[in-house]
């Protein structure tokens, strides 16, 4: 037995992974300095498959890095410049202490800065893997361009989050990439389709933070710093897609008009010109003056069988997207001042109606509140004083749902002072099992170009209807479950009558299923296949056992789920329709 | 002591009043402004004194005139005559003060030895900590160089608080570490404490308020202060200043010296992937785990929810009562009525700063989700139509027993079923119809019964408690019948008789009536009775994990019991013989071991894996062998390719306690508490390269599970594909 004995965890998995305190030293950086990198260039620790090995036989918790996502860091030539600014500070701060202060001038303007430029490169070697992670830059630009400009981050990093999110919404204004939006409690939700890509982000709602205590500030400036300059790319990539100048301008007879009216508000010019810019009410200069966008139609080609098919659902898709681009194209709104200006403003834009708002509010309205050609003005008061007859008076839910519905929803249900319709989430895809909620369901079936069920009938019929749908619903949903409870206590029933009844033999019927017939056959059947289907469950192997067990867990729990919802649903039914009823009794 | 003084004050010179008297006139002009003064009344003569007292020594101390002869001299006579305590106070106190009353005491008079007068006695042992002198008498060394010895007795708390308490000036007392005596302040010193306490000046005298006089006047002189002329330095410009200048100018001409230019603070963005390599690989490396996207909101998230979607009162107490980390919704839902009602969520920040924590410090990795079809997962089986035929519905019910049926075994003709219960009966069925022949009490409860497997032999081995049993049932065939009762009747006894281990007796009388024909009483309890296929052989089992008499084999034809092994292997639980060859299989409590008759020698050991062995059955090629066993399992065995089962089969819920193969089909079944037997298809195919097929092809149930336990034993029928079950509802089933 010849040569030398194996060392234990001197190759294989446990010289792939490092521990964050090693990977530190070696990189001769302090934590805050490490995190930083590794913010920067996107290095995570790793999960390993045997943990203990990795950890050379120790269970402690410990998070282990790629050693090879390490010794990629070596190299970075950042590493140098966070050095040179910690020489930096240190210099500044004796400067300071010696009251130098011609030196501390000379240091301020010499200090050493950085360019994040190569490292979103690397980390992004196309463009689509770039717009493919912009999810969560645009969350995080859109809530730092809400801070305000006190404290917390550099009044710098505001501006430009601000002027990269105006510039995002400007690109989708134009592009009419809008798909889809959703107001939670959190804030509202857009999403985009941006060269093939769903791109989700949040937008919290238009109030002042209360800062928390408990988040480090430090970390996520750090995370902004990558994600503007990540989106200033994004956004003049974008911009050069659509043949729009880059940084943005203000078509230039928009332009003059704005001029004309709001000049002398702003102190500076460049303020002035972002605020014209958020308005989003005009449109972007072009680098090539075209009258208008090209439809570029797919090229038909000759196809058969699937291939066919497939082009035609396509074709399909497209036309209903195109159709969804117009869904507000020659419709003019206005916004009254309780609303939230911008987002609405925004997503109406992007669908392409007329918007208007009032002047103090902001500038770039281009029309007043007595134009008579407007035909929506979106309110969220109780009630209005003065009412134009020839438009409608809608809450704001209207335009969100109608943009998810992908088709103008009936105005009917969301006048002035009614009670709203619940807002669905569009991103809920419902497969078969999970629970629908009703107003999903009379949605899908407006889409489907059904007419939505009388309601100016009599009250009572409607009552009437109203029970039947239940019922049909119930039938819809209930699943095995309920009917056998059901039948159970349809059981129980007879039998409380059986004991308070005398009992009485009655000529029995003969059932169906008895008589040997077809049923009988196919009870019959269907028993013998659920006895094999059990035979077989029980030669499972140990393995697959326990992973059907899970699946089967998982698929009873989702129904115990909906059983809930639907229960819930109905008690929450019965309890208003009993209100209802009530009332009419008081009334009458 | 003021009295003493007092008198004292009387009689000292006139002289010194006078010059006393009018020093203090200036004094009290200044001092009738102090409101301390102003109330101190209440000794005139004393105050008197105590004023001349105090100006004097506040002149030394603050005026810095302490040189004056004339003073000092007055001011010594004056501490002798007069406050002796005081002036020993002010001494300590305050330095300065002390430093000369001293001074001037020791140069006057160095004796000092009045008795109400100490001496100075400053301690000379300078800034040291005092604790060092602790364990000393002293505490240090006065001017003289004379030990200062401490007090004889401290103070203690007691007499610390009488003094409070008694001493009206205990407030203005101050103990003196030095010293380690008490000091009381004179009213000046403490009206000193109070003035330096509130900010003021220890000096009554010093008036801060003094108009200022400027160092330098404000009027401009028209004379210069000096006649001095300027240098002509100050008239020529300077040559190494010119040389200065005309380098920076000379290189700025160059450019070598670029004016700053203002630093470029907005970001310049540009076509970054204007160059972009579609097959460019991530920078990195393939292990790259791109981070999730976050969860998109459902429909509870809204601002307007479906009204199911809102938590009741309930959910709502158990959302909140739950760790944040339990929650299965990170946020409650809400129904706002409008959109200008809806407020700012206040977890906005922390939520995206989770994320930021997420992305960087959240350890990756890849996992595979299983997207199975859970039907892909059963296993495609043959139909149980087509492994046909099996039992499969309960046809009979044998009725009679009262208590639970142990044991129950077919004749070899299939005719009649025999069955033993607890309650000390063995019944004799028809098993076609199901009515019980025969019914004979014997003295215990029945463990075991087995028909004897020759057709032409009619012979039951019964067994209960230490005795096993041979019956002749009298049923079928009468000339069987009339054979067996000839073919026990025909022994005959050997020459030499063998000490044997169980005593065989013939039956006599009504026993013999009922049918009894041999019984072996054996040393212990009998707990099972097994026949060798042929009929003539007869084991016994005798469970003791102590001794090697465990097991016993019969021959009835000889009358011969013999004992088969030498060392005890374990407790055992059950024996057979193979059907064929001369095997005898004995199975432990994990083992089951298989020995070979004619060459007395162990074959083979089969692990079962089974923690204990209920029960054992043999193919009746001989090649298979299922055990069952108490955790539920029955193992499969192929007797030519392993000793470890070849199947584990866990289909019962409860413990399984018997097991039975069929003579001619395929089957095997398998009794257990959970009241069901089982029964398999196991085929095993002549192709050794075809994999033999067990598949269960039916569930039976029907007993029902008394006192934990149902069904207790099956057997097949020797024909026919029928089951019978024996349970502990004291019923015996058929399933046809």
């Amino acid at each position: 037995m010849g040569g030398l004995q194996k060392k234990k965890y001197e190759r294989g998995s446990a010289t792939n992974y490092i521990t964050r305190n090693k990977a530190r030293k070696k990189l001769q950086l302090s934590l805050a300095d490490f995190r930083r990198l590794c913010i920067l260039k996107g290095i995570y620790p790793h999960e390993p498959k045997h943990k203990k090995k990795v950890n050379k036989g120790s269970t402690a918790p410990r998070t282990f890095y790629l050693f090879k996502d390490i010794r990629f860091l070596l190299h970075e030539p950042i590493v140098r410049k966070f050095r040179e600014y910690k020489v930096f500070v240190r210099k500044l701060r004796k400067a300071y202490g010696k009251a130098e202060w011609t030196g501390v001038e000379r240091l301020r303007d010499n200090k050493p800065g950085y360019k994040l430029d190569h490292i979103i490169k690397e980390r992004y070697p196309t463009f689509i893997d770039a717009l493919r992670d912009i999810d969560d830059a645009l969350s995080m630009c859109f809530l730092f361009s809400t801070f305000a400009r006190t404290g917390k981050c550099h009044v710098q990093t505001i501006t430009l989050c601000r002027r990269l999110t105006v510039e995002w919404m400007n690109y989708v204004v134009t592009s009419r990439s809008l798909r889809k939006v959703f107001l939670s409690i959190k804030g509202i939700y857009y999403q985009a389709e941006v060269l093939g890509q769903l791109i989700t982000w949040l937008v919290p709602y238009q109030f002042a933070h209360d800062h928390p205590t408990d988040v480090d500030y430090r970390v996520m400036a750090t995370f902004t710093e990558m994600y503007t300059t990540l989106f200033g790319f994004i956004n003049f990539r974008l911009y050069q897609t659509l043949n729009l100048v880059y940084p943005p301008k203000l078509d230039s007879k928009a332009e003059s008009e704005l001029k004309a009216e709001h000049e002398e508000d702003y102190a500076m010019d460049s303020e002035s010109y972002l605020e014209k810019l958020s308005a989003l009410s005009a449109s972007l200069a072009r680098v090539v003056a075209t009258a208008e966008e090209e439809e570029n139609q797919l090229d038909l080609f000759p196809t058969e069988g699937e291939d066919q098919e497939n082009m035609q659902a396509r074709e399909k898709e497209q036309k209903e997207q195109e159709a969804q681009k117009r869904l507000f194209e020659g419709l003019k709104f206005f916004l009254n001042r309780e609303v939230p200006r911008e987002s609405l403003a925004f997503i109406l834009r992007c669908f392409g109606a007329e918007v208007s708002w009032d002047k103090s509010l902001c500038i770039g309205g281009t029309y007043e509140v007595t134009d008579e050609t407007i035909t929506h003005q979106i309110v969220d008061r109780p009630d209005m004083d003065k009412q134009y007859i020839n438009r409608y008076y809608i809450q704001p839910q209207w335009v969100f749902d109608s943009v998810n519905a992908q088709m103008r929803l009936p105005v009917e249900d969301y006048f002035l002072g009614t009670t709203l319709p619940p807002h669905l989430s569009p991103f809920v895809e419902e497969k078969d099992g999970d629970y629908v909620p009703p107003e999903k369901l009379k949605l899908m079936a407006l889409q489907r170009g059904e007419k939505p069920v009388q309601e100016e009938e009599d009250e009572e019929e409607e009552d009437e209807e109203e029970e039947e749908e239940d019922d049909e619903e119930e039938d819809d949903v209930d699943d095995e479950e309920l009917t056998e409870e059901k039948n159970l206590k349809k059981m129980e029933g007879t039998r409380a009558q059986g004991k308070t009844l005398a009992v009485k033999v009655t000529p029995g019927k003969v059932k169906p299923w008895e008589t040997g017939s077809v049923g009988n056959k196919v009870r019959l059947e269907q028993e013998e296949k659920a006895e094999e289907k059990r035979l077989a469950i029980m030669m499972m192997k140990k393995k697959e056992k326990y992973l059907y067990d899970k699946i089967m867990f998982g698929k009873k729990r989702t129904t115990r789920e909906v059983n809930k919802l639907t229960a819930k649903r109905k008690a929450h039914e019965d309890a208003s329709k009993s209100q209802k009823k009530q009332k009419k009794a008081k009334k009458q | 002591m003021r009295t003493v003084n007092l008198e004292s004050q009387k009689n000292g010179t006139m002289s010194k009043a006078k010059e006393k008297s009018a020093k203090k006139r200036v004094v009290e002009e200044d001092d009738d402004q102090l409101p301390i003064f102003d109330k101190d009344v209440t000794e005139k003569k004393a105050g008197e004194e105590d004023d001349a007292d105090l100006s004097d020594s506040e002149e030394s101390v603050f005026s810095g005139l302490e040189d004056s002869e004339s003073d000092s001299h007055d001011e010594e006579e004056d501490a002798e005559e007069g406050d002796d305590e005081e002036d020993d106070d002010d001494a300590v106190i305050l330095d300065e003060i002390l430093t000369k009353s001293s001074g001037v005491e020791t140069a006057t008079e160095p004796p000092a030895t009045d008795k109400n007068t100490p001496t100075d006695i400053r301690n000379t042992v300078g800034n040291i900590p005092m604790e060092w002198y602790q364990d000393y008498p002293h505490i240090g060394y006065n001017l003289d160089g004379k030990k200062i010895f401490k007090p004889i007795r401290n103070k203690d708390e007691l007499d610390e608080f009488l003094d409070k308490m008694e001493n009206p000036d205990y407030w203005r007392t101050v103990h003196d570490k030095t010293t380690a005596s008490d000091i009381r302040l004179s009213d000046e010193q403490v009206d000193l404490v109070h003035r330096l306490q509130k900010g003021q000046f220890g000096d009554v005298n010093f008036n801060e308020y003094e108009p200022s006089v400027d160092f330098f006047t404000n009027e401009v002189m028209i004379h210069p202060v000096t006649n001095r002329p300027q240098d002509k330095r100050s008239f020529i410009p300077s040559l190494i200043e010119k040389e200065k200048v005309s380098k920076l100018v000379h290189a700025i001409k160059m450019g070598w010296i670029k004016p700053r230019k203002p630093k470029e603070t907005t970001p310049q963005y540009y076509d970054l992937w204007a160059k972009e390599d579609p097959n460019a690989i991530l920078g990195r490396h393939k292990m790259h785990v791109p981070a999730p996207k976050m969860r998109l909101p459902g429909h509870e998230e809204s601002y307007n929810p479906p009204p199911e979607y809102l938590l009741t009162e309930e959910e709502r107490m158990a959302w909140e009562q739950q760790d944040a980390e339990d929650r299965k919704l990170p946020f409650l839902p809400q129904k706002h009525s409008c959109l200008r009602a809806v407020p700012a969520f206040s977890r906005f920040i922390h939520e995206r700063f989770e994320r930021c924590l997420d992305l960087y410090l959240c350890p990756r990795q890849r996992k595979m989700r299983v997207n199975v079809n859970p039907e892909d997962l059963i296993p495609k089986l043959p139909k149980p139509k087509d492994l046909q035929p099996f039992p499969t519905t309960m046809s009979l019910v044998y009725i009679g027993h009262s208590s639970l049926v142990r044991s129950i075994s077919a004749s070899p003709t299939g005719q009649w079923l025999v069955s033993g219960s607890d309650d000390c009966t063995v019944r004799f069925w028809e098993v076609n119809t199901g009515r019980c022949m025969k019914t004979l009490e014997v003295g215990g409860a029945v463990k075991s019964v087995a028909w004897n497997p020759n057709p032409a032999v009619c012979l039951v081995a019964v067994c209960f408690e230490s005795t096993v049993l041979l019956l002749n049932p009298g049923l079928g065939d009468r000339l069987v019948v009339s054979s067996t009762d000839q073919l026990i009747t025909s022994y005959e006894p050997p020459e030499e008789d063998k000490e044997q281990a169980v005593t065989w007796a013939l039956s006599e009388g009504p026993e013999h009536d009922n049918g009894h024909r041999l019984t072996l009483t054996h040393p212990k309890a009998v707990k099972q009775v097994v026949w060798h296929g042929k009929g003539d052989y007869l084991a016994s089992v005798m469970p003791d994990n102590s001794s090697n008499l465990q097991v016993l084999i019969h021959q009835v034809s000889k009358r011969r019991t013999q004992n088969p092994f030498r060392k005890n292997k374990g407790l055992v639980q059950c024996v057979s013989f193979h059907p064929l060859r001369p095997y005898f299989f004995v199975a432990t409590q994990r083992y089951v071991r298989v020995y070979n008759l004619i060459k007395q020698e162990l074959t083979k050991k089969l692990m079962t894996n089974c923690k204990w062995i209920s029960s054992m059955a043999i193919h009746p090629g001989g090649d298979n062998l299922i055990c069952g066993s108490y955790d539920c399992r029955l193992a499969w065995f192929d007797l030519d390719l392993s000793t470890k089962p070849y199947k584990m089969l866990r289909h019962h819920k409860k413990a399984l306690r018997g097991v039975a193969y069929h003579k001619h089909y395929p089957l095997f079944a398998s009794g257990a508490d959970d009241g069901s037997v089982i029964i398999c298809h196991g085929m095993v195919y002549n192709d050794l390269l075809q994999n033999p097929l067990i598949v269960p092809v039916k569930v039976l149930k029907g007993h029902q599970i008394t006192h934990d336990l149902g069904v207790l034993d099956v057997t097949f029928h020797p024909t026919q594909p029928w089951v019978f079950s024996s349970g502990a509802d004291a019923t015996i089933r058929l399933f046809t």
